[in-house]
C-alpha cells in the first residue's frame, strides 16, 4: 500500500494536524509563576519551609536539612521553641489543620544530629566581623557570616554561649545537649566564642581586635520590676533570673505556694518550673483574659495540665506579709472606642504566697551603651536602619536589642539579615532584600485535589511524669509520622509537578520536561482555554492577556 | 460441475468459493435464502475463516461491512428494495470511503404500496450512490457475475452491487455450472486493501472535506468509474478464459447491430425477449436485443455503437422515474444523441407483474408500424385508471387509490365503499 | 495511618492506600510508582488526539477521548482500532487535510458507530487477530437517539466493541439541540425555558448505562474527565473483557451548557459531588461498585455556573430545583453514591 493510492482527501494521514497551530486562537496566555507561599512569608527566619518540606516528602533529608539551615542553623532547637507562626499563616488550616512543619522541622534537625551532618564556611574574606552576644541572633548572625567567608569572633558575658536559649528556656521544652551540639556546629565552622568575656568598649575591643565590622546582639536582659505597696514579706524575684538560677543549677528559691505574675510565655516558663522543682502550690496571675494572653496556647495548656492555676483578670494590687491582693478586673465594653481593655472593678480578693515571681517584660540595659554615645537608643531599644545598622557607621545590632517581635525566631531572622547587611557593607554595597513574589493565597488553589489528612499529633509525655522532673515534655515524630507531615504540605503557589497542567491540557499543548524540570507551554498550540490555571492545586499557573 | 438449483442457492455458493470473511445480514425477500445458505456454509464449515452476523437491520449489516472493509476484509451482505432503502445512507458511505464490498440486490419493488415482488425500482433508487452496479440475465450469469465482482470491486477499491431479479432468478431453480474452488481461487486473488485500518500504520479513513476539494472528490469518483468500463469487460475476457462462459461485461448484443428496431433492457427479461425475437426473426423481420449488464459505470460508447445501425430502440425498464419517465431510455438518449435514433420508453413489470412474450410482440408489431408511442406502460389496465381518475375529480375524499383499485378489480369486498 | 514505603513490587490496586500529598487525585504524583501513575501523567502517553484539532476552548469531549483512547492504548499495548460517529469529535479532529487521529480511526456515519466497530471487530475475528481491538465512540445524540439501534444490536450481539459515549447531553454540534441524554430543566435550542416550560422536560429522557446493563453485557460504566484515575482504571477494566463493553464518559460543554471553558473539569468534578452524575461499574447487569462522592455540594453550586439552568435557579422556579434535587437524591441511593 503506498501512499499515492488511498482515496484522496477522504483518507489522511496521522500526524498532519500539526499543521494547525491553534495558538492563534489564544486571547489569555497561561505561565508558569512562583508564589510565595503564606509560611514561608510568615517565618521571621525566612526559611523555605516549602522548599524542605518538598525534599522531605521524597524522604531526601539531607537535602531538606541543607535547605533549611541556609536560613536557619538551628533545626533541632527551632523545631522545639519556636512559635512557629509559619503553621497559624499555613493555608492546609482552611482545608482541615495546619501542616506540622515544627515537628518536622525538629525531625530534620534530629536527622541532622543523628548523621552528624555540618556546615561549610565559606572562602576566606580576610574581614573579621566581632559579635556581641552568643544567644541565638549572635550565633545566627555568626553562622551566616561564615558562610560568607568573614572571621568572626562572639563576645559572650555568660559561662556557656546560647543567651535566651539556654538561661531563659527551660530544659523540658529544649534538652540541653541538643542546644549544645547546635552551637557546637557552628563552632566547628571556625566561629570563635569567648565566654565570659564582657564588653565594656565596643570602640576598644572592636579597635584592639582589628574588626571591620560589629554586631551587638545583647538582647533584653533586664527584667521589668513593680513596686507593690505593701510590706511585702516573701521574696519578689525576677522571671529571668529564677529561669537562669534554675539552668545553672542555684539553689531553688521557688518553695511553697509560688505565685508567678504575668500571661507570657516566660510566665508559664517559671511556673512549669516551679512544679518541677516541687513548689506546693502554683498559681499565674495574669490580668488579661484566656484570650488576649500573650502566652501560646499551648502552653498555658501544658501549665494547667501540670498543675498550676492560672487566675485571670486579675492585679496585684499589694503585697503585705504572705498576703497578695488582687484587684478583679474587667473588660471594658468600650474598649473597642481607644479605651483601655481591662479595667478594675474597684473589688479586690486576697490569696497566700511563699514567694512571688514577675514576669512582666524585660528591656535592653543601656548600661552596656554609656562608653558609645554614638549608639542611639529608642524605646528601650537600639536604634537601627532598613538593614539594621545603628547609628553608627559599621556597628549593627541584631535581635531582642533591637525593634523585634522578641521571640527567638526571629532573632534567628534578626541574626541573618545582619549578616547579610554586614557582608554587603564590608563590600562597599547596601544590601537589597530579594523582591519577595506574589503571595499564594488560598483563593489561588484548588484544594479538591489534596488527599484528606488529618494532622498528626506529636507524642506528649504524661502530665504526671513531667511534674517530677526536666524531661522533654514532646517527643519526637517517627520517620512514618515525619513522612506523612511533610507530605501534607500544599505547595502553596510553586508547581510541585502533579502533572494536572498537561494531563488536563484538551490541546497537548503542555511538554513535560522530566522530573525535577517542570514543564513548558507549547504556544503554537494552547487555545488559553484557562483549565490549567483554574486546576492547579497550588496556583502555580497565571494567565495572562495576550497583546493582540 | 452442474446443480439443479435455486438462483440464491447458486449465488450463495459462488460467494462461498470467493471466500468472504465478513457476511453480515439481515432477512428480506426476496434476498434471504443467499444469507440463509451463506449461514450454514459458515456452520457446517464449509465456509471456513468467515464471521458471519446476524445483525438488526439493514443499516447495520451495511455499516458492518463497513467497518469490516475498512479492516481489510473481503465483505459481502445481501438485500433488496426496502431493506437498500433502510441502509441508503450507509450506501452512499461505502462507495464514498471506497470500501469494496460486494452486494447482491434481489431486486423488489419499493412501496408503498408494500410489494414484494420483482422490479427494478431498488436498484434505480440508488443509481446515483457511487456503486458499481452489475445485472444479470440468468442464475448462471448471477453465479458468474458476483466472482467477478469481487475482482472488479477489489482492483478498483469500489463497492459492487450485483443485481439479480427477486423470485425470477431468485427463486427459480436451475442448472449451472458450479466451479471448482480452483478456479475461483485462480481467478481472484486474496484481497490485498488500497486502504486498512492497521495499527502498524494508522490512517483516519472518514474525513470531512468542504468545499476545497469536494468537486474534486465527486469527479475522482466518476473518473474511477469510468476507468472500471475497460475492466469490467478484461474482467469478462478472463473469466471467459477461466470458465468458458461469456459472463459479465458492459452489454450483450443480440443480433442489435444489424437490427431495425432493438430491445434494450437489464435482467431477465432478456430471455423473455430472446425467445420473441428468434421467433420474429424466424418470422424475417429484423430485430435484436441489447442487454445492459453494466448500469454502473453506464456504457454510453458502447451503446452507442451497438445501436449505430438501428433505427428504433425500444427500451423496456421496470421501473421508472415517477413524473418524468423510464430512466434506462433517458440516459439511452443522451447515449445516442448524435446518432438519427428513434427511441420509445416502455416500463412493465411493475411489482411484479408478469411480462408475456405475448405482450412483448404487441410493443414490437406497433414499432414495426411506427406506432409505438415515446413512452408505454406495459399491460396498463386503461378502465381502472380512467375509473380511478374520474373518483378523484368527483370526490374531494376519495380514499387510497391503491385500495379503490383493489376494489374495482374485486380483490378487496365492494362493501366497504365510502 | 498506613502510610507504608511504596514497593514497586505490589501490583497499584495492592498497594496500601498511601497519602502522598495529592494522592491519587492529581493526574500524576511524583512519589508515586511509576506503574501506578495515570498515563496521562506519562511523557510516552499515546496522544491518540493529538495537538492541532478543532475543538472549542476547554473541550471536555477532546479530553475525555485523549485520556480513554490513550488509557486503552496502555492496556492493549497500543492495539487500538477506533470507529467514530459523526459530531463535534468526529468534525474538530479531521476536516480534511488534517487528522488529530495518531491510531487507525474510521468514520462513517453518525448512526452506525456501533455496527461499523462490529464490522471491524468481525473483521479482526475472522482474521484470528485476537490482540488487536476496537472502540467505537460517540458523543450522546450518535449513543442514545439515532446511533441506539446499532448500539443494542451491538450489545445484543456481544461483539468484541468497548463502546464509548461522551455525554454532554445534547447536540453540540448543530448548534445545542436537545437529546435523550440532555438532563431535565436544561436549556437547549429546541427545548427552550419560554413561559412554564421548564427547559427539557423532566418527564422524558433516557439513561443509556442503565439500558446497557438490561442487556447484561459482561461492562458498563460511567465515568467524568474530572477523575482521572477512575477513569483510567474502568477503561482499562474494560479492555480485560470480551464482548460488548459500554462506558459513558461525563464531559462538560461550554458551548452548550454556557459554562467558562476553564471550568470544564471542576463542572466535571461538581456534576459528580452534587449527584446529577452518578459513577458506577456493572457487571453482566448488576451493579457491582460505584465511586463515592468525596465532598457532597448542593445541586445549584453545580447549576449556576452553566447559563441552561439559568432559569431554575429564580425564585419563581424552585419546584424545578426542587424536582433536579430530589434527582440527585434518587441517584444517592439508587448507586450507593456516600
Amino acid at each position: 500500500m503506498t501512499v499515492q493510492h488511498k482515496p484522496f482527501a477522504i483518507t489522511l494521514d496521522v500526524g498532519s494536524s500539526h499543521l494547525n497551530k491553534t495558538g492563534s486562537w489564544r486571547s489569555m496566555r497561561p505561565v508558569y509563576v512562583d508564589r510565595l507561599p503564606p509560611c514561608n512569608k510568615t517565618c521571621p527566619s525566612g526559611e523555605d519551609i516549602q522548599g524542605w518540606l518538598s525534599l522531605a516528602e521524597e524522604e531526601n533529608y539531607e537535602a531538606a536539612w541543607r535547605l533549611l539551615t541556609r536560613d536557619n542553623p538551628f533545626p533541632a532547637i527551632m523545631g522545639r521553641v519556636c512559635y512557629h507562626p509559619c503553621e497559624g499563616a499555613c493555608n492546609r488550616g482552611q482545608l482541615d489543620l495546619p501542616v506540622g512543619i515544627n515537628s518536622v522541622e525538629r525531625f530534620i534537625g534530629e536527622q541532622g544530629l543523628i548523621h552528624n551532618w555540618q556546615f561549610e564556611a565559606g572562602e576566606d574574606t580576610g574581614k573579621k566581623v566581632m559579635i556581641i552576644g552568643a544567644g541565638p541572633a549572635g550565633l545566627s548572625a555568626a553562622y551566616h557570616l561564615r558562610r560568607f567567608g568573614h572571621a568572626v569572633t562572639v563576645f559572650e558575658a555568660a559561662e556557656k554561649p546560647g543567651g535566651m536559649l539556654r538561661y531563659g528556656i527551660p530544659k523540658y521544652r529544649l534538652p540541653r545537649e541538643k542546644l549544645n551540639a547546635e552551637i557546637y556546629r557552628i563552632e566547628d565552622m571556625g566561629v570563635e566564642v569567648k565566654l565570659n568575656h564582657k564588653i565594656e568598649d565596643i570602640e576598644a575591643t572592636k579597635k584592639s581586635g582589628g574588626f571591620d565590622a560589629v554586631l551587638i546582639c545583647v538582647g533584653a536582659q533586664k527584667s521589668n520590676m513593680i513596686e507593690f505597696e505593701g510590706d511585702a514579706g516573701i521574696p519578689i524575684l525576677d522571671a529571668l533570673k529564677v529561669l537562669r538560677d534554675t539552668e545553672l543549677e542555684q539553689p531553688n528559691q521557688l518553695i511553697g505556694r509560688v505565685v508567678v505574675y504575668g500571661g507570657g510565655n516566660s510566665a508559664m516558663d517559671v511556673a512549669r518550673t516551679a512544679i518541677r522543682l516541687g513548689a506546693q502550690d502554683v498559681k499565674v496571675i495574669s490580668r488579661e483574659d484566656p484570650d488576649n494572653m500573650t502566652a501560646h496556647k499551648f502552653e498555658i495548656q501544658e501549665t494547667i495540665e501540670e498543675g498550676a492555676e492560672v487566675v485571670n483578670l486579675r492585679t496585684i494590687k499589694s503585697v503585705n506579709g504572705h498576703e497578695i491582693t488582687l484587684e478583679i478586673m474587667k473588660i471594658s465594653e468600650q474598649h473597642h472606642s481607644g479605651h483601655l481593655r481591662v479595667v478594675g472593678t474597684g473589688n479586690y480578693e486576697t490569696i497566700e504566697a511563699d514567694v512571688l515571681v514577675l514576669a512582666i517584660g524585660q528591656n535592653v540595659d543601656p548600661a552596656l551603651f554609656s562608653k558609645t554615645p554614638d549608639i542611639e537608643l529608642d524605646s528601650h531599644v537600639i536604634k537601627v536602619d532598613a538593614i539594621m545598622q545603628t547609628t553608627q557607621e559599621g556597628v549593627f545590632a541584631a535581635g531582642d536589642a533591637a525593634p523585634s517581635q522578641r521571640s527567638v525566631t526571629s532573632a534567628l531572622g534578626h541574626g541573618k539579615k545582619a549578616a547579610r547587611a554586614i557582608n554587603a557593607w564590608l563590600d562597599g554595597k547596601v544590601y537589597q532584600p530579594a523582591p519577595q513574589n506574589e503571595i499564594a493565597s488560598f483563593d489561588k488553589m484548588e484544594p479538591w485535589y489534596y488527599s484528606d489528612a488529618p494532622r498528626t499529633v506529636q507524642p506528649h509525655l504524661d502530665a504526671v511524669r513531667r511534674r517530677n522532673g526536666f524531661a522533654e515534655v514532646v517527643g519526637d515524630l517517627d520517620i512514618e509520622h515525619a513522612k506523612y507531615e511533610a507530605r501534607r504540605c500544599m505547595s502553596c503557589g510553586n508547581c510541585f509537578e502533579c502533572d494536572n497542567c498537561y494531563g488536563i491540557c484538551p490541546d497537548n499543548a503542555i511538554r513535560k520536561l522530566g522530573q525535577g524540570k517542570g514543564y513548558e507551554f507549547k504556544y503554537d498550540y494552547c487555545k488559553g482555554c484557562g483549565m490549567c490555571d483554574a486546576e492547579c492545586p497550588c496556583g502555580a499557573i497565571n494567565m495572562i492577556p495576550e497583546d493582540i | 460441475m452442474l446443480q439443479q438449483i435455486s438462483g440464491s442457492i447458486a449465488v450463495a455458493e459462488a460467494v462461498a468459493l470467493c471466500r468472504p470473511e465478513v457476511v453480515p445480514c439481515y432477512p428480506i425477500t426476496p434476498q434471504t435464502h443467499i444469507v440463509e445458505h451463506i449461514s450454514t456454509l459458515v456452520k457446517s464449515g464449509q465456509l471456513k475463516n468467515c464471521t458471519y452476523e446476524n445483525v438488526e437491520s439493514e443499516f447495520a449489516s451495511m455499516s458492518l461491512c463497513i467497518g469490516a472493509s475498512a479492516a481489510g476484509s473481503r465483505t459481502y451482505t445481501a438485500t433488496a428494495s426496502q431493506g437498500l432503502l433502510f441502509m441508503m445512507e450507509a450506501v452512499y458511505n461505502a462507495s464514498g470511503l471506497s470500501l469494496p464490498i460486494v452486494m447482491t440486490l434481489g431486486n423488489r419493488a419499493i412501496g408503498a404500496p408494500i410489494n414484494i415482488w420483482n422490479d427494478h425500482s431498488d436498484a434505480m433508487s440508488v443509481r446515483d450512490a457511487g456503486w458499481i452496479q452489475l445485472f444479470v440475465e440468468s442464475n448462471q450469469q448471477a453465479l458468474d457475475v458476483h466472482i467477478q465482482a469481487f475482482k472488479l470491486a477489489e482492483a478498483l477499491s469500489l463497492p459492487v452491487m450485483v443485481n439479480m431479479d427477486g423470485f425470477i432468478l431468485t427463486h427459480a431453480i436451475t442448472r449451472v455450472d458450479m466451479p471448482t474452488q480452483e478456479q475461483v481461487d485462480q481467478f481472484l486473488p486474496p484481497f490485498v486493501p488500497r486502504q486498512k485500518l492497521d495499527t502498524e500504520a494508522p490512517l483516519s479513513i472518514g474525513a470531512m472535506v468542504g468545499p476545497d476539494a469536494f468537486t474534486e472528490v465527486r469527479y475522482l469518483a466518476h473518473h474511477k468509474q469510468k476507468e472500471a468500463l475497460s475492466i469490467i469487460e478484461q474482467q469478462a475476457e478472463e473469466f471467459q478464459g477461466i470458465f468458458g462462459r461469456d459472463s459479465g461485461g458492459l452489454i450483450k448484443s443480440y443480433y442489435a447491430e444489424d437490427a431495425e428496431i432493438v430491445f434494450v433492457a437489464m435482467g431477465s427479461v432478456i430471455g423473455t425477449m430472446q425467445e420473441l425475437v428468434e421467433e420474429l426473426r424466424e418470422e424475417g423481420h429484423s430485430v435484436g436485443i441489447l442487454s445492459i449488464r453494466s448500469f454502473r459505470p453506464f456504457p454510453a460508447n458502447a451503446i452507442d455503437k451497438a445501436l449505430a445501425n438501428t433505427r428504433h430502440a425500444i427500451i423496456f425498464e421496470k421501473s421508472f422515474a415517477v413524473g418524468m419517465g423510464g430512466v434506462l431510455a433517458s440516459e439511452i438518449h443522451m447515449a445516442t444523441v448524435a446518432n438519427d435514433l428513434k427511441i420509445s420508453s416502455v416500463i412493465g413489470g411493475l411489482g411484479g407483474r408478469t411480462i408475456t412474450k405475448k405482450s412483448l410482440r404487441k410493443i414490437i408489431e406497433s414499432a414495426m408500424q411506427d406506432e409505438l408511442d415515446t413512452e408505454v406502460f406495459l399491460d396498463l389496465e386503461g378502465t381502472t385508471v380512467v375509473r380511478e381518475l374520474r373518483r378523484q375529480q368527483e370526490e374531494q375524499n376519495s380514499g387510497p387509490v391503491a385500495e379503490n383499485i383493489l376494489r374495482d378489480m374485486g380483490v378487496v369486498s365492494a362493501s366497504k365503499t365510502h | 495511618m498506613s502510610n507504608q514505603d511504596s514497593n514497586t513490587d505490589i501490583p497499584c490496586e495492592q498497594q496500601t492506600v498511601k497519602f502522598y500529598q495529592t494522592g491519587t487525585f492529581t493526574v500524576g504524583n511524583r512519589l508515586l510508582d511509576e506503574g501506578c501513575r495515570t498515563v496521562q501523567a506519562t511523557a510516552e502517553r499515546a496522544n491518540s488526539l493529538d495537538s492541532g484539532h478543532r475543538a472549542c476552548q476547554g473541550c471536555g469531549q477532546a479530553l475525555g477521548a485523549r485520556y480513554a483512547l490513550d488509557a486503552a492504548m496502555r492496556a492493549t499495548d497500543n492495539k487500538i482500532i477506533a470507529a467514530n460517529a459523526t459530531g463535534c469529535l468526529e468534525v474538530f479532529t479531521t476536516p480534511y487535510p488534517e487528522t488529530a487521529w495518531s491510531i487507525p480511526w474510521v468514520h462513517s456515519l453518525f448512526g452506525n458507530v456501533a455496527a461499523v466497530a462490529s464490522g471491524i471487530a468481525a473483521s479482526l475475528k475472522a482474521k484470528g487477530d485476537t490482540t488487536t481491538r476496537v472502540i467505537a465512540q460517540g458523543g450522546d445524540g450518535g449513543t442514545t437517539d439515532i446511533g441506539f439501534g446499532c448500539l443494542s444490536g451491538m450489545f445484543d450481539r456481544n461483539d468484541d466493541v468497548l463502546y464509548i459515549c461522551y455525554d454532554n447531553g445534547g447536540y453540540m454540534n448543530t448548534g445545542v439541540q436537545r437529546s435523550s441524554a440532555t438532563p431535565p430543566a436544561a436549556r437547549t435550542a429546541t427545548t427552550m425555558p419560554v413561559g412554564d416550560n421548564p427547559g427539557s422536560s423532566f418527564t422524558t429522557g433516557k439513561f443509556l448505562p442503565a439500558i446497557a446493563m438490561a442487556h447484561e453485557i459482561p461492562y458498563v460504566a460511567t465515568a467524568s474527565v474530572h477523575d482521572l484515575h477512575d477513569l483510567e482504571r474502568k477503561v482499562e477494566k474494560a479492555m480485560t473483557f470480551r464482548g460488548a463493553r459500554y462506558i459513558q464518559i461525563n464531559v462538560p460543554c461550554p458551548l452548550g451548557w454556557g459554562s467558562q471553558p476553564a471550568l470544564t473539569i471542576k463542572l466535571s468534578r461538581m456534576g459528580v459531588e452534587c449527584g446529577l452524575v452518578p459513577l458506577f461499574e456493572a457487571e453482566n447487569g448488576k451493579l457491582t461498585d460505584s465511586t463515592k462522592i468525596r465532598y457532597r455540594i448542593p445541586v445549584e453550586d453545580y447549576l449556576k455556573l452553566q447559563r441552561r439552568f439559568a432559569h431554575v435557579l429564580k425564585p419563581q422556579n424552585t419546584h424545578q430545583l426542587d424536582a433536579i434535587r430530589q434527582i440527585a437524591e434518587d441517584n444517592i441511593k439508587r448507586y450507593n453514591l456516600v
